[in-house]
């Protein structure tokens, strides 16, 4: 047992709701209590979603536990199979379903002989793998699964596009800033020539999966979601793959250099050419993208040597941390990730980049660390950023677990050229500016005048008596006053001078009249 | 589908296939209201990120309340539960000091039969903290019912009613008793007012310490005296109850606390309609009143008063229609009172129905459909949302009031929505609150009003495939 108020990753189903509801025409049926299809409220909130999200629970209840699921797990896959026509219903346990160690399989079995979509168990362990390792697991599940089908169908197309084309993995719902990657991911390739082939799981169809290996690579912007697909693709079928991520202009252009080096095995012999990138990469570096302007500018020398701390998702902490260091000169005192399964790479990854590194999923540690540390400012999850607030140190968000301010309407990509504008923005605005740093330190303050009193009126007439000042105070600090003028304007109007709790609510209830 | 209208409440039921919040969800707003307790979920991530999620900002305010993250020892039976409950609890004492420490059953406890019964008293002992258990599980409750089962146990630790002091109300030794009034007021209250209340009323129901003072002040206007709350602000500060007290429940959804109350606590249940709206908070109060044998003084004229406050809003709502999807119990009160308003009430969708803690709610219902000659609405238990949605394409309703997971895919289907989330921690109840419920339901109103003229309702495309 573990005492925890906080955690990083989300629970495994969430992984496989989140890969499964990004497909298009997936519908997920989980195998749980009523309750635990919160992962639909989430969804609808924070994505904003117009459309209802496909997931769906079969309740586990009492009659459930005590005699068994029986005949409703497979009644609730055909019933929706007959309601929404899906391609592929996806049956997903849940934590609490998989201690009742119910045949979830042989359910699979049964319904998938009598419904037209096709039924498969997501293969996930609830206690051992999280949110982000279960995500990957199930891509990898459904494309493998596609794949065989079509394998034993005949119909596996593996003659690659005319031109050089790639699909991008890892794309789905509820990931920091996704959407926004995905489409300045596509502009990169379109820069370069190369055509997409297809983007999953993102609004694509598990119908179109059998073309995958047309590509010519795979693309996995992220190390969380997609990896586990990629290996697959390129044990069974060649593929090779590009797990540098496109993210600050150091890694753009080490991705662009691996995208040319894949594209010019195949381009002499299919298109009688070669593809050089250099040029295009110079002119982004040096004029479209403001990021490598912005570091070289006096602004920016403001900020050399400030300390920073950066926490997150291995692949965003890790970026972050080298563009920071490398790209900004700021000096990085400690970086860390919550992907403890990913520790190995991450290490090295920034190794040579930060004072020291911490992998934990442990928000106190993360919290007691920043407090030793006091940087200047922090780079981190939705939790540092409260941290932050508690100890008075600004905070740029740059990775999940995220809040609905996190899925804004522009466009805020964090890969690509675009994205390390963005980035450079994010890093400055979170420092304090550099003239009114200096201008802070020398004056000690904006404003030393001590507030003597909070309300705008003086002191009148009117009494409180201790009744209805015990009422008062137990009313919320930040409505208080208002609450507190109400009742003294309506006292006024009618000529009260005692207010008592009567008065009070009197005046709220005149307040609608 | 055809949708029948028909002329007497009927009760259907469906496949339970709905969208509600997890019962354990109640530590949200009860750590709040007790408070010196701790509030210990014992389950896996799926509750904690539940919570984390569902309650948003809250989490960071340092919380009285934790999960007791189950891990795979824990399932297998490796680690011993009360050894690794021990440990947690210790800490807690150690870090917080509360005066209670609740503990939370969940699914997973259920399933691997963890005996937090049979450990409590024992730990307590050993601890000496008072450890109360509930078990708010999703494998038997709904959202709001949890802090039935909260409440529920609470009841059992209630101090008991000593009976010799039935002699008379203002009686000083009694005074002690009703320590959750300031010593002042107190005082004061008993100079000029007396109480015409024979016996001690104990209302239960968790609600914002302002609204429970809202309450307990209408009842002083007619001379009732309020002697607890079942919770109190303060654990140690629980209400005494015995044979003689009189209980009365503040929200629908409190039945396994009412029925431990009578049978546990040999306590005398008054059934009322809720005090929602003008009209439920006069009939909760006639009903009280009624059973003390006390005349109304003034009610009829306080309630006329508040409908007259509120003109403004019933000229927004009259004659629109209202779907109720049903996830918090709340719903036959609010379509009660909504219809009162000049609402029509399509459906009501609930997830559990107890008919005899509501039956005085039912008949309200009743006798206002009959009196606003609207015709009865259906009341759908254990709802099914995929069907509700279809008929709620057939019948186009003015508002649905639903879960999150359907309101913005409804709202972009052109089908005004409010949360109804929200009626569960907005201030809802009294005369004074009347207003607020009225704020929630035209809300969306008023906001599409502002945005119609855009030609912008419906904004999904027809799906190609």
């Amino acid at each position: 047992m573990k005492l925890a108020y906080w955690m990083y990753a989300g629970p495994a189903h969430i992984g496989t709701l989140r890969v499964a509801s990004s497909f298009k025409n997936v519908h997920a049926i989980m195998h749980a209590p009523l309750g635990d299809d919160y992962f639909n409220v989430m969804r609808s909130m924070l994505e904003r979603e117009r459309d209802f999200t496909p997931v769906t629970a079969s309740i586990v209840d009492r009659h459930v536990l005590a005699r068994g699921s029986q005949e409703k797990v497979v009644d609730n896959i055909t019933k929706k199979d007959k309601q929404e026509h899906p391609d592929l219903i996806v049956l997903t346990p849940t934590c609490t379903s998989s201690i009742l160690q119910e045949d979830l399989q042989n359910f699979v079995n049964r319904a998938s002989m009598s419904s037209d979509s096709d039924v498969i168990l997501a293969d996930v362990n609830h206690y051992r793998v999280n949110e982000l390792q279960a995500a990957d697991r199930t891509l990898e599940q459904v494309v493998r699964y596609y794949l065989e089908k079509a394998h034993r169908q005949g119909n596996l197309n593996l003659s690659l596009t005319e031109k050089p084309s790639a699909n991008i993995i890892g794309i789905f719902t509820l990931g920091f800033h996704n959407q926004h990657d995905c489409r300045e991911l596509k502009r990169l390739l379109q820069d370069l020539g190369i055509m997409i082939n297809q983007i999953i799981p993102e609004g694509g169809f598990v119908e179109n999966l059998h073309e995958l290996p047309k590509a010519w690579f795979n693309l996995v912007p992220y190390r969380e979601v997609g990896l586990m697909t990629a290996l697959y693709l390129e044990k069974e079928f060649g593929m090779p793959y590009i797990s540098t991520t496109p993210m600050g202009v150091v890694d753009i252009a080490n991705c662009i250099r691996q995208i040319q080096k894949q594209v010019n095995i195949w381009s002499p012999i299919l298109l009688g050419k070669k593809f050089d990138f250099e040029p295009y990469i110079d002119e982004q570096t040096r004029f479209i993208s403001q990021a490598a302007w912005f570091s070289r500018s006096i602004d920016c020398q403001n900020l050399t040597g400030k300390k920073a701390v950066v926490f997150g998702d291995a692949t965003h902490a890790a970026s972050i941390t080298k563009i920071l260091a490398c790209e900004m000169g700021i000096r990085v005192s400690c970086t860390g990730t919550y992907c403890k399964h990913d520790e190995e790479w991450f290490k090295e990854q920034v190794q040579n980049f930060c004072d020291e590194i911490l992998i934990t999923d442990d928000h106190t540690e993360v919290g007691d660390m920043i407090a030793r540390i006091e940087p200047s400012a922090i780079f981190g999850t939705q939790m540092e950023r409260h941290i932050g607030k508690r100890l008075d140190i600004p905070c740029g968000v740059i990775s999940s677990p995220v809040h609905i301010q996190n899925f804004p309407l522009g466009y805020r990509p964090f890969l690509g050229y675009e994205g390390t504008n963005q980035i450079a923005d994010l890093v400055y605005n979170s420092f304090t500016l550099g003239m009114e740093d200096h201008l802070l330190e020398i004056f000690g303050g904006h404003d030393t005048k001590e507030v003597i009193t909070k309300s705008l009126s003086t002191d009148t007439d009117l009494t409180w008596n201790s009744e209805s000042q015990l009422e008062l105070n137990k009313i919320p600090g930040f409505v208080r006053g208002k609450i507190k003028r109400n009742t003294e304007k309506f006292a006024r109007q009618n000529n009260i001078t005692k207010i008592t709790v009567e008065v009070m609510y009197a005046a709220k209830e005149d307040l609608s009249a | 589908m055809s949708i029948k209208i028909s002329e007497t409440l009927t009760f259907e039921c469906e496949t339970g296939n709905y969208h509600t919040f997890c019962p354990i969800s109640c530590v949200a707003w009860l750590y709040q209201k007790i408070e010196d307790s701790f509030f210990l979920v014992v389950g896996t991530k799926t509750c904690g990120y539940f919570l984390q999620n569902a309650l948003g900002v809250m989490i960071f305010a340092e919380p009285r309340y934790a999960m007791a993250e189950l891990e795979e020892g824990d399932i297998s039976a490796q680690l011993n539960d009360y050894e690794e409950l021990k440990r947690l609890c210790v800490q807690i004492k150690k870090d917080r000091n509360p005066s209670v420490i609740i503990w939370i059953g969940t699914c997973t406890t259920e399933i691997i039969k963890m005996d937090l019964e049979g450990m409590a008293p024992k730990l307590e002992n050993e601890i000496e903290i008072p450890i109360v258990v509930a078990r708010a599980n999703g494998l038997d409750y709904a959202f709001t019912q949890g802090e039935d089962t909260v409440l529920a146990a609470m009841a059992h630790r209630c101090p008991e009613q000593k009976t010799e002091i039935e002699k008379k109300i203002d009686d000083k030794s009694i005074q002690e008793l009703f320590s959750f009034l300031p010593l002042k007021t107190k005082e004061k209250s008993n100079k000029s007012f007396t109480f015409k209340n024979k016996f001690p009323l104990v209302l239960f129901g968790s609600l914002p310490s302002t609204v429970a003072s809202q309450l307990s002040l209408e009842l002083k206007r007619q001379s009732i005296h309020v002697s607890g709350w079942l919770p109190a602000q303060r654990y140690t500060d629980l209400p005494t109850l015995g044979d003689k007290v009189y209980v009365c429940g503040v929200n629908p959804f409190l039945s396994r606390t009412a029925t431990t109350l009578m049978r546990r606590r040999k306590c005398k249940l008054i059934g009322a309609p809720f005090p929602i709206g003008p009209d439920g908070t006069r009939a909760w109060i006639e009903k009280i009143c009624s059973v003390f044998n006390i005349e109304t003084q003034g009610l009829e004229e306080r309630e006329q008063q508040v409908w007259e406050s509120l003109k403004n809003y019933l000229n927004l709502v009259r004659g629109k229609s209202v779907f109720f999807m049903g996830d918090n119990l709340l719903e036959i009160s609010l379509a009660r009172f909504l219809i009162r308003c000049g609402m029509i009430v399509y459906e009501i969708g609930i997830p559990y129905m107890d008919k005899r803690y509501q039956a005085a709610e039912l008949t309200l219902l009743q006798e206002t459909c009959k009196k606003m000659c609207i015709p009865m609405p259906r009341i759908v238990e254990k709802p099914d949302n995929y069907n509700q949605i279809q008929r709620m394409r057939e019948l186009q309703p003015d508002l649905a009031i639903t879960g999150m997971a359907h309101a913005n895919p409804l709202e972009a289907r052109g089908i005004n929505t409010k949360w109804s989330v929200e009626f569960t921690f907005a201030q809802i109840h009294g005369f004074t609150n009347a207003k607020d419920v009225l704020e929630l339901v035209t809300r969306p109103l008023r906001r599409n009003n502002n945005l119609e003229n855009l030609g912008w309702t419906n904004l999904i495309k027809i799906q190609k495939r």
